[in-house]
């Protein structure tokens, strides 16, 4: 590796900024980071849909308000939003031919993923509060 | 197409150019299916997402908006969708596991690809029943 790469620049350096977002590695990288929270949290989050499944009112959110389910599932909605963004902006610069439609889309995508991902932090802060304050 | 002409070389080049490989042109193998269905279980799981966000929303909202939910949850259609919900997660999840095996730089081989192709199907429907034999019995 060392006489191969005689370069002072660092593997890093060489790969900042290039892609055709200019992004470098970033995009590929957060993607397998989040991949990473989301099979660590997905274990907990079955879990507690499988307890809360079906249950009555009451019962449902005593288990999805409890500190451990609140914390767990902050956690997952934060990191799923941001993969599943990264995902789908993938598949929309391979599918969509259009330059102007993909950008649209890509936009589109952006603001959908952030309004899923702060709709589910607002009705778990809700509910753990909520619980909190009765 | 007119207007499109009109542009520079470059430009034109740019909106004609193929974007992604045509997958009808080749012959359908054990990777290139699990691979279409890591990208396809992705997508749904987007939807997913948005009915698990949905469930929360409601019972934050209360009891009213929560007994929809559940109305519609543990409806017939209600049970395939969640059921669909949990193989497109277990499937997507062992797709990821592939990947990072294959981040290491390890099972290219044609043996280990090909049966980690396989395990990805058969295990995301040994971990999906297996998950609502537990639900079943935990009720």
């Amino acid at each position: 590796m060392a006489t191969q790469n005689r370069s002072f620049r660092t593997p890093r350096a060489n790969v900042t900024g290039l892609g055709a977002a200019h992004h470098g590695t970033e995009h590929f990288w957060r993607q397998r980071l989040t991949a990473l929270a989301n099979l660590l949290l997905i274990v907990p989050f079955l879990w507690i849909l499988a307890a809360a499944y079906g249950r009555d009112y009451a019962s449902a959110v005593a288990i999805v308000s409890h500190p451990f389910s609140a914390v767990v599932l902050l956690l997952l909605v934060v990191s799923v939003a941001i993969h599943m963004r990264i995902g789908m902006t993938v598949v929309i610069e391979d599918y969509l031919p259009n330059k102007a439609q993909r950008v649209v889309a890509v936009i589109a995508n952006t603001f959908f993923c952030a309004a899923v991902g702060l709709v589910g932090v607002f009705a778990i802060v809700k509910l753990s509060v909520g619980r909190l304050l009765l | 197409m007119a207007e499109v002409q009109a542009k520079s070389p470059a430009r034109r080049l740019e909106d004609i150019r193929p974007l992604s490989p045509h997958l009808q042109i080749y012959r359908w193998t054990w990777t290139m299916a699990m691979s279409v269905f890591h990208r396809m279980t992705g997508m749904a799981l987007y939807a997913g997402t948005v009915l698990i966000v949905g469930w929360l929303l409601a019972l934050a909202a209360g009891p009213g908006p929560y007994e929809c939910a559940r109305w519609l949850m543990t409806s017939i259609i209600g049970k395939l969708v969640l059921i669909a919900y949990t193989w497109a997660l277990f499937h997507h999840l062992l797709g990821g596991v592939r990947h990072f095996i294959w981040d290491t730089g390890a099972g290219f081989e044609r043996d280990a690809r090909m049966a980690l192709a396989k395990f990805t199907l058969v295990g995301s429907i040994v971990l999906t029943i297996a998950f609502w034999v537990i639900v079943a019995l935990v009720r």
